[in-house]
């Protein structure tokens, strides 16, 4: 239902073989192993994976926003309304972030200025991109505090982000991010560092602005309900790649890679009881500084067999609009 | 001492109000002392050609001279005026003090947030600055003079330069620090220009610490400037300083104490004064720090 509502040709975003590695004294670490995914106007995707299995540099990557120093993005296109970022001067680049393409953060706590008024610093942000005013600027700001349901906007510009509470302070960055705009919004994890109550709050708030901005939001989460409650599609990552892509009602249907089953299965559920320890995915996440052969989900994967350790499978159909990187997709989604 | 005489302040705005010098004086005295014996030390420099006779005027006939209602400090073996020469005295060391401090701070703070942003840049200079770190500062700044030949100007260039080092350090280090926080990511993720940023949200907050290491560097001048003078290689003798007047009355000590007491109690006054302002200013900026020395 969902997709076909945001279905049709107009992709915003199109991300092809999206290759980040970072370079140490010793050696290379592969972030990123050659993901390709796309997100379409107005959509909200999911990403969803334990730490460090790259979501976050994927929205650094997009950006170009990792450190120069130690941070290549060796391969791969990603397409922004056709043009590829990765080919873009600074100054062009610098255009689009924010403007067209914002980032909210985890922290919302050092995410604000100590030092300015949250209105300043939502007036800058506009400021940057346009050339108003300073005073139509702080009006805008005064705007967005309203639009994300600040109380008595026109006194809480004027305060510091240590007077707001940490629900506040991240409607301010979603203010901030929202005020020019952008037809992309990234949100890395935008809700983990916040109560539950405040949670649902801001996840309502975000879906509800969406609604009726038309911005496309990619989230950014380790939260497998927030992804059921907010995301229309959603890409599963596990040690750099996509390992499973699918519409959010078939991807809690019919998981197709064990991974996903097994992040599925460690979600705490009333109807099971109490008593029985929550199940966990044995071992850990491989090493990314060595050349993985074969599945680099292998060693935990209660499916695997003797293909799985020696190549790697790549992301393919297992029906519509839902691809697994598995060899053995469909046994898992029978299982 | 009770909760009633102390109540507690609520400012709406947030804003921070300078709630008048009482407050301040009781919270943080140090810096009302340091900061209020530093501003008399200014006025007096400044106003010396109201109230005190000509510091140059030599009369062979009143040579060593004790106080007197003409002469407050008596007069040196030159026949020339202690007091006026110490008042005037004062703006060389002042001057000399304040600039160098300001010319730290400045090349300091350029050095500094370069090299905390680019790292070739920090590879190379703060190399540099560590082998000037190295070398003794009066020496330093001999072999400056020594370039060029005495004057004042020369002067604060080769006190300023040795003090660069720690200035540029401690920006540096702040620089180090605030970089990583996420409303630097969160500025720069919004299409900030990265000049912008590092004015705007970077440099701010490197501020207090930067003070407080002004106060250092000044006070460190204002004693390598005497030094300097008192040794022949700074002021020009003719010009009256702290340092020449004690190095040209030292071996009248015993006739004639005041011509080198006088200078050298007022250097000793101004650098406590601008020491007590350097510690009241970190006390005041790093509250933790004070509450951990209690």
């Amino acid at each position: 239902m969902l997709m076909q509502k945001s279905a049709g040709n107009d992709v915003l975003l199109d991300v092809r073989d999206l290759e980040t590695h970072f370079v140490g004294d010793e050696s290379t670490t592969r972030a990123l192993g050659g993901i390709s995914f796309q997100v379409k106007k107005g959509e909200t995707l999911g990403v969803v994976g334990e730490s460090g299995c790259g979501k976050s540099v994927t929205a650094l990557s997009i950006l170009r926003l990792l450190p120069k120093m130690n941070a290549r993005t060796v391969g791969g296109e990603v397409r922004f309304h056709g043009r590829d970022l990765l080919e873009l001067s600074d100054r062009e680049m610098r255009q689009i972030r924010g403007d067209q393409i914002a980032m909210i953060f985890q922290e919302p706590m050092t995410s604000l200025n100590p030092v300015y008024t949250v209105g300043r610093q939502i007036a800058e942000a506009v400021q940057i991109h346009t050339k108003a005013s300073r005073s139509v600027a702080m009006a805008k700001a005064q705007e967005m505090l309203r639009l994300v349901r600040i109380a008595d906007p026109e006194r809480r510009v004027n305060n510091y982000p240590h007077e707001m509470s940490g629900g506040m302070r991240q409607r301010a960055m979603i203010a901030m991010a929202l005020a020019c705009s952008p037809e992309l919004l990234i949100a890395d994890e935008p809700t983990t560092a916040l109560d539950v109550t405040i949670q649902a709050q801001i996840l309502r708030l975000i879906a509800d602005l969406k609604e009726r901005t038309g911005t496309a939001v990619m989230f950014i989460t380790h939260d497998l309900g927030v992804v059921a409650e907010t995301c229309q599609r959603v890409i599963v990552m596990y040690a750099g790649s996509i390992v499973e892509q699918a519409n959010v009602i078939d991807l809690f249907a019919r998981p197709a890679h064990p991974y996903t089953q097994g992040l599925m299965r460690s979600v705490p559920d009333q109807r099971r009881g109490r008593q029985r320890r929550l199940p966990e995915i044995p071992g850990i996440v491989p090493s990314l500084r060595e050349p993985i052969v074969g599945c680099s989900f292998a060693p935990r994967c209660p499916f695997a067999i003797d293909i799985c350790r020696e190549k790697t499978p790549i992301l393919r159909d297992v029906g519509s609009s839902h691809a697994a990187a598995c060899w053995r997709a469909e046994e898992v989604m029978g299982a | 001492m009770t909760l009633l005489s102390a109540p507690v302040e609520y400012v709406p705005t947030g804003r921070l109000r300078i709630s008048g010098l009482p407050r301040l004086a009781r919270r943080h005295p140090l810096v009302v002392i340091g900061g209020g014996l530093l501003a008399l030390l200014i006025v007096l420099a400044l106003a010396a050609p109201l109230y005190a006779g000509d510091p140059l005027n030599m009369d062979p006939f009143k040579r060593l001279q004790p106080p007197s209602a003409e002469m407050w400090f008596g007069s040196d073996n030159l026949g020339r005026d202690v007091f006026a020469r110490t008042i005037f005295g004062a703006r060389i060391s002042l001057m000399v003090g304040l600039l160098s401090a300001a010319g730290a701070a400045l090349g300091g703070v350029l050095i500094g947030v370069i090299a905390g942003y680019n790292r070739g840049f920090d590879n190379i200079v703060m190399r540099v600055m560590d082998g000037l770190m190295s070398i003794p500062t009066i020496l330093l700044a001999i072999a400056l003079i020594s370039l060029t030949g005495p004057g004042i100007a020369i002067l604060i260039v080769a006190i300023t330069i040795p003090q660069m080092p720690s200035v540029s350090r401690l920006v540096r280090s702040a620089v180090l620090s605030v970089r990583e926080r996420p409303y630097v990511e969160a500025a720069l993720c919004g299409g900030a220009r990265l000049p912008k940023v590092l004015w705007r949200h970077i440099l701010p907050s490197t501020i207090p610490s930067l003070m407080v290491q002004s106060a250092i560097v000044c006070a460190d001048a204002i004693l390598t400037e005497a030094g300097l003078s008192f040794l022949g290689v700074g002021v020009p003798p003719e010009i009256p300083s702290w340092g020449n007047m004690i190095s040209s009355s030292r071996l009248y000590l015993a006739i004639a104490p005041l011509t080198v007491f006088a200078p050298g109690i007022c250097l000793a006054v101004t650098v406590l004064a601008v020491n007590l302002l350097g510690d009241g200013l970190r006390d005041l900026f790093d509250p933790r720090a004070k509450r951990r020395r209690r």
